[in-house]
């Protein structure tokens, strides 16, 4: 036992903060570094931290060295204020965080009151990956911004495709019975209803988050509905086991998904065999074409070992840099005022613009379809041999919704 | 399921001059909890003194159970929660009908909230206390976690409730929204259910509750009804875990499914067996050192996780009693003026204990931080996870430190042994 | 009607063996030592790895022996050197230990594989079809893992009742003083007790590794449904945590295929003029709450029948 007291003993004076230099900016990346959701976050946080790198090596931003401070948020909102504060009160003055729209609306709300109580030291939120709508809607906030298309917005996206595909006829909802799972299912029933009032919707399904071990009662009723075609938020397990459950049984429809690219994903969809059966709604994707965007994904490869799973972290912070050379200044009230409306050609092509009515930024979406590599597409993911192909590229005008945010400004 | 700890009622019997020493202790931490904020006043501490406050009331509730009646709980962060929701939703109201409650009232709701669950469910629960006991609250706790994500009108889905805690009436001037004042009032709240928990421990139920633990047929040979005992034990644990839920909803201006989780479970269970079941001030200690382990491992390790699961393994086989029986322990031996005896021997072991612990240390960080090649810093020397220096001075580290500290732990064990026996000759029990 | 019956049934009696599969060692161990092992996800967890990674070195076949044995032995390691002495100061020890131990196996398991989920395969000889009925393919490896759940039944039954061993085993529990008199090894009855039910968890690991996903949080997801199976079934009894997984495993699988709510069954008498959380309990589907059904089921047999449906005491 004194063994374990002294232990904790030799800890304990490295548990305190580590000092930064003053003029660095420092961006805290709050996500999951630890549990389940590890697996995700870390890949987040070497892209950031490869993003950050970039820029330092041209200059950093008006001179300022970029710094990525990651901080573990367990996934848990409460944690997520936790480290919030303390990169706070270390200084940070700019977060970005992805992984649970849970998170994030705990923080924007967090963030806001911070700036409100503590004027002159603001703090900015800037989202990549939280994609409930009620965040740049109803929940809306002047100081969260986001880079992530919202599930409405990819929903939109994704029925302006479906919309032009005459063979889908049936289709089926199967989702996670939290608020992203049902901002899905009601978003594709009321889209799909509008433009395509002919296709019917047999089943609308909501199952509990990462608690079901066996999907196959769900794919027995999917294959009962005489569904075509199947529409998913599904991420991690959930995904995966869904998949396995249908290729299992034999089910032959098409998966349109937000998130099979995620973790995990690609694997298991190599594993089921469904060639080109699952279809995924992105702001870019590594076989996009686009070749500059091709190059950096090279680049981004041999370096971090991972696949770009987050191209809009690539917007987010070279919009930052934009941002903040326009307002000439890093202070986080100028930047936010400079962000607003401002335009930008994303890192696939086109253009896109951060709306300022609600801070979500609007760019181009394409739908993928995961397989065999064709000829042109070089990369593949999760060393499965299998990759993305483009089937379709919806750009940002038709990618467009429209927003109840009533934005209190400063 | 009972603990083995034995019931041992350290104000009974005391000498003259004990009163003093009692009321000493007390008003020792109050003056700590007032001047903890001046000494270190960075918001940092500040937020980590509120947690380790809350984590403090919680894991108090929670002995009630445990360590005072022998109910192990899996689902305890129930009350905590609901006290939370019910914090939130009272100061929701209290705002929007501009009620007179100021803000340092909440957590009262927050306790009848979860006093409200435990006398609804409480009855049924603790009609068997052991493995029963233990596996409803395991099953009450995924329940009422997996209810608060359907019923979204009440708990807001998995985004939870916020509140605004500096909309409600003011008291003193006060508005509580920096974090040096919510402090103040989770001090507050905090030595008040302290001093009520101890309170209820000295009370006829409070030892009675002990006697439920320790043997319930024979509490029911002397006409009480142990079931009667439990669940009045239980409610009251309710209703101070719902203060904790109610700070805590002060304390981050939001309450969500997270707060009834099984993680939040297993956390205070945690806190409380570490710090030592059988002395009131031991799941103080427990939740102190839990919370702090928690905000200060993962900012310096990824693999913090590895190091909890060691520490706690490490407490459970080599101090059964916590960290309170390990202070505890030495007590004969201040007692009898022999501790002097054992210190140098102590001191001796500082050494090689300190150079196991940093090679295991290095050796789990070079593991983990293998593949990725960033550099260790262990109190400011450098090591290179790739290079062979590393791996050596890990490997001569772990095997020679534990080689040596051995030899001194036996030293130490001997020194104890000739300490205790003089103590126990000179009338103080070991 | 008929396809929706005997589909769910099909698939609830396949789901409450994959259940069984992963429980048995747990009630195992729990029914004999009476330890609440809170790492019997975490050995199942290292089943699957370990199988993952001799799959990659020697194939499927000879991972499913020696993966299991590996887990037994590490099994048996922590009950020597770790419950053995925890022993003396109560279950609540004795279950943290197991607390510490799981979160020190998951971040090893991370450190060593990494946190993304592995690439493990079915073994080909048993990727196929095994029968299709009502144009549902049952895969063959469900039919194995089928086979392999009622065959530990069927020996651990045998062992258990029928073999000296067995009786030794349960004599040890009830009382271990004159076990040790006459001439027994309590400690390594123990051991021995706590490796196999180790190893059978790491045989479900092996075996489930490549039908669920193969991840280092699989033993956080996997969550307290077994410690359900294995309760609600009744403590020390064998038939009846069998019996429990087929129970729960059915009940989850008509749930999801019962498309019903309150507010499906009357409509007509709809609460939405009374308070909104009405509301939310009037639309929940069966579908929705399937997954905590049998937490509903552990509580309301606790209360009502305390020893589990086919228990013989109490703890």
């Amino acid at each position: 036992m004194r063994k374990l007291a002294l232990a904790i003993a030799v800890i304990a004076p490295m548990l305190g903060h580590a000092a930064w230099a003053e003029d660095t900016i420092k961006i805290g990346y709050i996500d999951p570094l630890s549990g389940g959701g590890a697996s995700v976050g870390e890949g987040g946080l070497k892209t950031f931290q490869y993003l950050a790198d970039e820029l330092n090596a041209k200059g950093g931003i008006l001179g300022h060295k970029v710094e990525i401070v990651p901080l573990d948020n367990k996934t848990n909102p409460q944690e997520s204020l936790v480290q919030a504060q303390k990169a706070i009160d270390a200084g940070v003055r700019y977060i970005t965080q992805g992984n649970g729209s849970s998170v994030a609306a705990a923080l924007s709300d967090f963030i806001t009151k911070n700036n409100t109580r503590n004027p002159g030291k603001e703090v900015l939120y800037f989202n990549y990956a939280a994609v409930d709508p009620s965040l740049t809607n109803e929940k809306c906030s002047y100081w969260h911004f986001r880079w992530d298309a919202s599930s409405d917005i990819k929903m939109e996206a994704l029925t302006n495709y479906m919309k032009d595909t005459a063979s889908i006829k049936k289709v089926y909802l199967i989702n996670q019975d939290y608020s992203f799972g049902q901002s899905v299912r009601t978003d594709a029933r009321k889209m799909l209803g509008a433009k395509r009032p002919d296709i019917q919707i047999v089943g609308d399904e909501l199952h509990p988050l990462l608690k079901v071990t066996d999907f196959s009662p769900y794919i027995a009723k999917i294959k009962a509905s005489g569904a075509d075609s199947v529409v998913t938020g599904n991420w991690g397990q959930d995904f995966a086991l869904l998949l396995k459950a249908a290729a299992d049984a034999g089910l032959k429809v098409n998966w349109y998904t937000y998130y099979a690219g995620g973790a995990g994903g690609p694997t298991a969809i190599k594993q089921t065999g469904l060639d080109h059966q699952v279809f995924q709604i992105t702001e870019g994707f590594a076989n996009s074409g686009n070749q500059t965007a091709m190059d950096y994904e090279k680049a981004f490869r041999a370096k971090v070992n991972l696949s770009l799973w987050y191209p809009r972290a690539v917007n987010e912070m070279r919009m930052f840099k934009a941002a903040a050379e326009k307002a000439n200044s890093i202070d986080p009230v100028k930047v936010a005022a400079a962000l607003e409306d401002l335009k930008f050609e994303v890192l696939d092509g086109g253009t896109g613009f951060m709306r300022k009515d609600d801070h979500q930024f609007f760019q181009p979406i394409y739908i993928s379809s995961f397989g065999k590599l064709a000829a042109n597409d070089p990369f593949d993911e999760e060393n499965t041999g299998w990759g993305w192909h483009g089937v379709s590229k919806v750009d940002t005008a038709q990618a467009m919704v429209s927003t109840s945010c009533k934005m209190t400004r400063p | 399921m009972t603990t083995a700890t034995t019931s041992t009622p350290n104000v009974t019997g005391k000498p003259a001059g004990g009163n003093l020493r009692f009321y000493g202790v007390w008003l020792i931490g109050v003056i700590a909890l007032i001047v903890l904020p001046m000494i270190f006043s960075s918001g940092g501490s500040l937020t980590s003194f509120s947690l380790i406050g809350i984590a403090i009331v919680f894991a108090l509730s929670y002995n009630i159970l445990l360590g005072q009646t022998g109910l192990l709980s899996f689902g305890h962060a129930v009350h905590y929660g609901l006290g939370g929701f019910a914090a939130c939703h009272m100061m929701n109201a209290v705002t929007s009908h501009g009620w007179p409650v100021p803000l340092p009232f909440i957590p009262l709701f927050g306790g009848i909230g979860g006093l409200v669950f435990a006398m609804i469910i409480g009855w049924v629960m603790t009609k068997r206390a052991g493995t029963v006991f233990a596996m409803i609250s395991l099953g009450i706790g995924e329940l009422v976690a997996s209810s608060s994500l359907i019923l979204r009108s009440v708990f807001g889905g998995e985004s939870g409730v916020t509140t605004d805690r500096t909309a409600l009436p003011k008291m003193f001037g006060w508005t509580f929204g920096p974090q040096l004042q919510v402090y103040y009032l989770i001090a507050f709240w905090l030595v008040l259910s302290a001093v009520a928990m101890y309170a209820l421990t000295r009370t006829p139920l409070g030892r009675i509750s002990n006697a439920v633990r320790d043997n319930p047929e024979r509490v029911q040979f002397i006409g009480y009804d142990p079931h009667v005992v439990r669940y009045l034990a239980f409610c009251f644990a309710g209703f101070f875990a719902g203060i904790a839920g109610g700070l805590a909803a002060i304390n981050f201006e939001i309450a969500n499914s997270a707060y009834l989780g099984a993680i939040q479970s297993g956390l205070v269970l945690f806190s409380t067996f570490i710090g030592g079941t059988a002395y009131f001030f031991g799941p103080i200690l427990g939740a102190i050192l839990v919370t702090y382990l928690q905000l200060g491992l993962t900012s310096v390790t990824s693999v913090w996780q590895l190091y909890f699961g060691i520490i706690f393994i490490g407490i459970v086989m080599f101090s059964p009693g916590g960290i309170a029986g390990l202070v505890m322990m030495h007590r004969p031996l201040v007692r009898a003026g022999t501790l002097w005896t054992v210190i140098p021997s102590y001191l001796v072991a500082i050494v090689p204990t300190a150079a196991l612990a940093f090679g295991v240390i290095l050796t789990i960080e070079t593991i983990a931080r293998y593949s990725g090649g960033d550099a260790i810093n262990l109190f400011g020397i450098g090591f290179k996870p790739t290079s062979p220096v590393t791996w050596i001075s890990a490997a001569v580290l772990v095997v020679g430190g534990a080689f040596v500290a051995r030899v001194t732990w036996r030293r130490i064990a001997d020194a104890w042994d000739r300490a205790a026996t003089v103590a126990r000759d000179r009338g103080y029990l070991a | 009607m008929l396809e929706l019956v005997v589909i769910s049934t099909l698939n609830g009696v396949l789901f409450g063996m994959l259940l069984f599969l992963l429980s048995s060692g747990l009630t195992v161990i729990f029914s004999m030592m009476g330890v609440l092992n809170f790492a019997h996800a975490s050995f199942y967890m290292l089943g699957a790895f370990f199988g993952f990674q001799l799959t990659k070195w020697i194939g499927f076949w000879p991972a499913l022996v020696l993966a299991p044995l590996l887990v037994g032995a590490i099994g048996m390691a922590v009950e020597r050197y770790g419950l053995r002495n925890t022993h003396k100061h109560g279950h609540v020890a004795e279950l943290l230990l197991t607390f510490g131990l799981a979160f020190a196996i998951e971040e090893i398991v991370s450190m060593i594989w990494g946190k993304s989920p592995l690439d493990y395969r079915v073994p080909a000889l048993l990727d196929f079809p095994a029968f299709t009925i009502f144009s549902t393919n049952y895969p063959a490896y469900k039919i194995f893992m089928l086979a392999v759940s009622i065959v530990i039944f069927v020996a651990l039954l045998v062992v258990l009742k029928r073999t000296r061993v067995g009786l030794i085993v349960q004599a040890a529990l009830t009382h271990p003083h004159m076990v040790g008199h006459l001439g027994h090894n309590v400690g390594r009855v123990f051991m021995a007790v706590f490796g196999v039910g180790s190893a059978l968890a790491g045989l479900a690991g092996v075996i489930a590794g490549p039908a669920l996903v193969t991840q280092s949080d699989m033993a956080a997801s996997l969550g307290p449904i077994l410690f359900v199976v294995i309760v609600f079934g009744g403590l020390g009894s064998l038939p009846g945590a069998f019996v429990a997984s087929l129970v729960i495993g059915l009940v989850q699988t008509f749930a999801v295929a019962l498309d019903g709510s309150l507010a499906s069954a009357f409509g007509p008498l709809d609460p939405s003029a009374g308070p909104s959380v009405l509301a939310d309990i009037w639309n929940v589907t069966i579908a929705q709450v399937a997954p905590i059904v049998p937490y509903m089921l552990l509580v309301l047999i606790l209360i009502v029948r305390p020893m589990g449906l086919m228990g013989t005491r109490e703890s």
